[in-house]
């Protein structure tokens, strides 16, 4: 229970190593993701738009009196049209994330929930709703959407070995970043950003690795097993089989750059052995980039 | 050498067999797979192993693990290098023991090889007898199962003498086909190849013998004032070294060793050591053993003959009471008292109590009787010493040759150097090589004035021993029988020469002296006296009471002390009589060791194999336990499990190199403190006041580069929990209500920082609402900390005190704060005022503590600029105020620096008047 526990505070602890959204006023003049993204058009918002003429139809209390003032025609002060971007996080909840290897790093498991929450709270914070793809919590902003999302996970787990995003639907338009090894069956992640791209929904796949599974420092007659045990393979030299692996390591990853592309996504491939710092800035900036 | 190798248990060595199976076998069995749990097995799916064929354990592995269980069979088989060889014969078994005092050296040994005989014979069913040569059974040999034999072995010891040809009569009692295993001790004597030969036609004899040569240590004798010994060989040992120990009590009576000597031996058989001592310490000496060396042979033990000599001391009756310093034997008992003793008196009484030495000092006219006394004594080995003097140079001189003259002295004797005589008082040539005091050193103050002459002879040259620069005889030696003569020219008091006043006279009587114990003299007077053992000697050289045994006549004691020729009940030891001691040693002086010599064509063991059988099994079994142990880590590697070892033994390694090292830093920071005068804060924990103190001697520092010669570096945070003090001259405590008392080990180090000439100066920093001693937080808190240290009276500093003008002349000493009160060591009682000066002769020395609340610290601070930090007062006055507290914090470190020298001041006036202005 412990390392649960521990999981928020060290959440809290990567989201307060940068700045808070709303106190970095020239990053939000910059960024997107501000409390409400400006859409480039006039709408309902605070920021002030244009001026226009006032035509018929607009309502006597939208005419700006001190720009008419100023001539003899009517305007019509216009803000930016502004809302607020739902972010949908999917943490990889199967048997092969809460794999560690060799060594004094954490299995890949609380990485990914670390790292799920710290963005959750740098985007709750900035004004942005976030919820979860599975198990299903619908985006929502404030503090009580974080208490949820903690909660949520928390009690992530699965009896698979791997897993995939869930096939159910997507709210358009929406921001998605999925955190997972991604061993598993590409197919099921294809189907999704194939939906997720028809949708509009952008976002970014965060590969989380091992050490051992970015260097695979086997050797000598070995027998593999998955994390539960339904997958073998029995090896006399594992050391022989690093090349092979690390080639189909690139593959892998070289596969879902791919994907990730084709559906206007980003990727990123993580080791947790190294400091997560580095790939929440990332995933800051990624999300940060502004949709279309 | 042939490798001569038996095994135990050989039928296991086809064990070995098998090894080339198990090397298939083993080949075969590929090591044991490891389990890994690993999400990345998605990714292995479908991949082939680059060498499909099973996995073998690699030919270095198997050769090891092979070795393992050949080096175990092997070892399991029980090998021995240098097996005793095995007895195979029938017939009763006789084992002979020589038993004599050579046998000591390795008397387990034999045991053990007696025992090894006695043994195998008892598992053949065969009996067994056990001689000792040197004790033979009356009677017929008793053969007995040879496991009883064995029991008797414990009981047998050395005899310190040897056994004689008689034995020979026991080849009779040995029965034909008998086997007999003779334990030799290696030294030839009659009857050895006579009992060999005879043994040799009726039983099958099997001889065994040490190949070591015998070393005896023979007794001491002294020559010219050394003590030699000779150590003496059975056979040639070049190139060996023996260390001889003289042993005995020490003045408190323990008996330890009192010298050594080492020697190296050469090719010969005899090889002389020497010991040159003290009288004093000779005279202790019991006896001389040969370091490790074990039995009788190898210890020499000390009588009469290096003991004290007993001397008579005959001068002409003094017809007056003459002064002590005149007397002639006075200088005489001094030089002998401490090495000989003395004895006084009639000639002929003397005579009777068997002295070794009479001397005559100046005495010329002897009656009959004495003089034929008196010739008697030297005859028999007696050292007759004279000196001449004026009766002697008077007297008449005999006809012929005088018996107890050395040479015929002329009538008259001459004066040197004297006012009728031209010639300065003569001098010492040095001794003559054949002189007993050759090599002694003679001092330039020894001069002689008057001596009596020789008759010019051709022998006088001969019989001289010492002659001054001109030739002029000196001391002349003449032998008389077995005894000798010796004249010295001079009176034996200082009225002819310097002789006696000089440690050489000591140095020529000790050798001339015991010159006088020539070998024999007392074997000479044995003959008639009887003697009872005082200490015996077993065959091991160890000394026992004598009082087993009976009283032995002195000619039999005499007769065998030449050759050592101990015999059953005349052991070895010391031989008392009344009046004298005597030793009895196995080495006498006469005595030759000679090696056995053995019938031709005799195998003698114990030379050929000198090595002793060893077994070989341990060692075996520690290589196969060695070899398993390195095919485990052989094993983790090949099964790629060694990393995680590998990688813990090199952290491991690592570690102790990565964690800093607080001793480094401290030395850096101790250097850094010493390369220039730093002055410290004590560093409170409070961060704003430590920034505050450290500021303030910043600008103190700064105001003292710019005003004196002082140029402090930057000012150093002092933690007394933990740093040395030593360091700083100066340090500054800023006292807050709060402060914690420093520990014990704190307090230790500040008052010996305190007593040592460190001064510490005290801030309450509340100048400006109290008064020093007032009672706010500060002031109580001081007094709380303040109250362990050792600080000397106080007293608010006085108007003359140094402080006041160390640099520039102060009156009050305003900080932040200008509170009047600034407390020092207070001035000795009786300090008063010095003439013509407007202060007192105040005490020396630097006052340990100041103690303020002006809060100098925050009125001296700056930044790096010297622009001040925090307002003091208002406006100019103010700004006077500062100047007022930098002068004194630059009084204050002079003081700490310099001390007290404007004090001394006092004393201008008379260093004036004593430089004569």
């Amino acid at each position: 229970m412990t390392e649960r526990m521990a999981l928020r505070p060290q959440a809290e602890g990567f989201a307060a190593a940068l700045p808070p959204l709303m106190a970095a006023a020239e990053r939000l003049a910059a960024s997107v993701l501000t409390g409400g993204h400006g859409r480039a058009r006039a709408g309902r918002g605070e920021e002030f738009w244009q001026f226009r003429a006032a035509t018929a139809g607009d309502a006597m209390r939208q005419i700006d009196w001190r720009r008419s003032a100023r001539s003899d025609q009517s305007f019509v002060r216009e803000t930016e049209w502004q809302s607020a971007q739902s972010v949908l996080l999917w943490v990889d909840p199967s048997q092969a994330m809460s794999f560690a290897g060799a060594g004094a790093h954490p299995p890949k498991s609380h990485v990914a929930r670390v790292l799920a929450l710290a963005l959750a709270i740098l985007l709750l914070r900035g004004g942005e709703r976030v919820g979860l793809l599975d198990p299903a919590l619908p985006a929502g902003a404030g503090l009580v959407q974080r208490e949820r999302l903690f909660q949520a996970l928390e009690g992530l787990s699965s009896e698979a070995d791997y897993g995939s995003p869930p096939a159910g639907p997507l709210p358009a338009r929406g921001r998605a970043v999925l955190i997972s090894d991604f061993f598993a069956d590409p197919a099921p992640l294809q189907a999704f950003l194939a939906r997720a791209a028809d949708q509009g929904v952008r976002g970014a796949l965060v590969q989380l690795l091992d050490p051992a599974e970015h260097g695979f420092p086997f050797a000598g007659r070995t027998r593999f097993e998955s994390m539960s045990g339904a997958l073998r393979h029995d090896t006399l030299q594992a050391g022989d089989l690093r090349g092979a692996y690390l080639a189909r390591l690139e593959e892998r990853q070289a596969l879902l750059s791919g994907m990730a592309a084709a559906a206007g996504w980003q990727f990123h491939s993580h080791s947790t052995g190294a400091p997560a710092a580095s790939v929440l800035l990332w995933l800051y900036r990624a999300l940060e980039q502004r949709a279309g | 050498m042939p490798l001569n190798l038996a095994f135990s248990a050989p039928l296991l060595l086809w064990g070995l067999l098998l090894l080339p199976v198990l090397w298939w076998f083993l080949r075969a069995l590929p090591p044991a797979p490891q389990r890994r749990r690993f999400p990345g097995i998605v990714l292995l799916d479908g991949l082939r192993d680059r060498r499909p064929e099973a996995e073998r354990t690699p030919w270095p592995l198997m050769l090891l693990r092979m070795l393992a269980l050949a080096a175990l069979i092997i070892g399991l088989a029980g090998p021995i290098l240098n097996p005793e060889p095995q007895e195979e014969a029938e017939g009763p078994l006789v084992v002979l023991i020589d038993g004599t005092f050579a046998d000591a050296r390795d008397w387990p040994q034999r045991l053990a090889r007696a025992e090894t005989a006695l043994a195998a014979a008892g598992r053949q069913g065969r009996t067994a007898a056990l001689v000792q040569l040197t004790d033979l059974p009356p009677g017929d040999l008793i053969f007995q199962p040879a496991e009883a034999q064995s029991a008797r072995l414990a009981g047998l010891t050395p005899a310190p003498w040897e056994w004689g040809p008689e034995v020979v009569d026991l080849a009779a009692k040995i029965p034909e086909g008998a086997s007999v295993l003779w334990l030799s001790d290696g030294l030839d004597r009659p009857g050895r190849s006579d009992l060999a030969a005879a043994l040799g036609g009726r039983a099958d004899l099997r001889v065994w013998q040490s190949p070591r040569p015998l070393t005896g240590l023979s007794a001491p004798v002294i020559e010219e004032g050394r003590v030699r010994l000779d150590l003496r060989l059975s056979a040639p040992d070049p190139g060996r070294g023996v260390t001889v120990l003289a042993i005995g009590p020490d003045p408190s009576g323990a008996v330890r060793e009192l010298a050594r000597a080492g020697v190296t031996l050469g090719e010969g058989l005899v090889t002389p050591v020497s010991f040159t001592l003290p009288a004093e310490l000779r005279n202790r000496i019991t006896r001389f053993e040969i370091e490790g060396g074990r039995g009788a042979a190898s210890v020499a033990l000390a009588d009469d003959s290096l003991r004290r000599r007993k001397v008579a001391l005959v001068a002409e009756r003094e017809d007056r009471e003459g002064l002590q310093l005149l007397s002639n034997l006075h200088y005489l008992r001094e030089a002998l008292a401490p090495a000989a003793d003395l004895s006084e008196g009639d000639l002929s009484d003397l005579l009777r109590a068997g002295p070794d030495v009479v001397v005559l000092a100046d005495v010329a006219v002897l009656t009959p009787d004495e003089e034929a006394g008196l010739i008697a004594f030297v005859e028999k080995g007696g050292l007759l010493l004279r000196f001449a003097g004026p009766k002697l140079a008077a007297a008449a001189l005999p006809e012929g040759e005088d018996p107890l003259m050395p040479v015929r002295l002329r009538a008259g004797g001459r004066t040197v150097g004297g006012a009728m005589s031209w010639g300065a008082p003569r001098a010492l040539a040095a001794f003559p090589e054949d002189s007993p005091f050759y090599g002694l050193s003679i001092p330039d103050e020894v001069t002689v004035r008057a001596q009596v002459l020789a008759q010019p002879d051709p022998d006088l040259a001969r019989a001289a021993i010492a002659m001054l620069a001109d030739g002029t005889p000196l001391v002349t030696r003449a032998t008389r029988g077995a005894g000798q003569v010796v004249l010295f020219h001079v009176t034996a008091n200082s009225d002819w020469s310097g002789l006696p006043l000089s440690g050489l006279f000591v140095q020529m009587l000790e050798r001339l002296t015991i010159l006088s114990a020539a070998p024999g003299a007392e074997t000479a007077e044995a003959g008639g006296r009887a003697f009872e053992v005082r200490r015996a000697m077993d065959g091991f050289g160890r000394l026992s009471g004598g009082e087993a045994f009976p009283a032995v006549q002195g000619a039999d004691l005499a007769a065998a002390r030449p050759a050592g020729a101990a015999r059953e009940g005349l052991p070895p030891g010391i031989y008392a009589a009344p009046g004298s001691q005597l030793a009895l040693n196995i080495t006498g002086p006469e005595r030759q060791f000679a090696t056995a010599r053995w019938p031709a064509g005799q195998v003698i063991e114990g030379e050929a194999t000198a090595a002793p059988p060893q077994a070989l099994k341990g060692w075996l079994l520690l290589a196969a336990l060695i070899a398993l142990m390195l095919d485990i880590p052989a094993s983790l590697a090949l099964a790629g499990r060694l990393r995680h070892l590998a990688g813990a033994a090199l952290l491991a390694l690592a570690l102790p190199g990565l964690s800093p090292d607080p001793a480094m830093a401290d030395d850096r920071r101790a250097v850094a403190a010493t390369s220039e005068v730093v002055l410290g804060y004590i560093r409170t924990g409070n961060t704003d006041l430590d920034a505050r103190s450290e500021a303030g001697l910043r600008g103190l520092s700064l105001i003292l580069t710019n005003r004196t010669t002082i140029e402090p570096g930057a000012p150093v945070a002092v933690d007394p929990e933990s740093d040395e003090l030593a360091f700083f001259p100066f340090l500054y405590w800023p006292i807050t209500a709060d402060a914690a008392m420093p520990s014990p080990a704190a307090y230790r180090r500040l008052n010996q920082y305190l007593q040592t000439g460190g001064m510490i100066l005290f801030d309450t920093r509340d100048g400006d609402v109290a008064d020093f001693g007032g009672a706010t937080p500060e002031g109580r808190a001081l007094q709380m900390i303040a109250r362990p240290l050792q600080i000397p009276p106080l007293e608010p500093i006085a108007g003359d005190h140094v402080l006041t003008r160390t640099f520039y002349l102060l009156q009050d000493f305003p900080g932040r704060h200008a509170g009047r009160s600034v407390w020092a060591e207070a001035a000795p009682p009786d300090a008063e005022r010095a003439e013509g000066m407007p202060f007192r002769n105040l005490n020396d020395g630097v006052t340990p503590v100041v103690i303020g609340g002006n809060d100098w610290a925050s009125a001296w601070a700056t930044d790096a600029r010297g622009v001040p930090l925090y307002p003091v007062g208002r406006g100019f006055a103010g700004e006077r105020q500062r100047e007022m507290a930098w002068r004194f914090g630059v009084n204050l470190i002079m003081h700490v620096l310099t001390g007290n020298y404007k004090s001394d001041q006092v004393h201008v006036p008379a260093l004036l008047e004593r430089l004569g202005q």
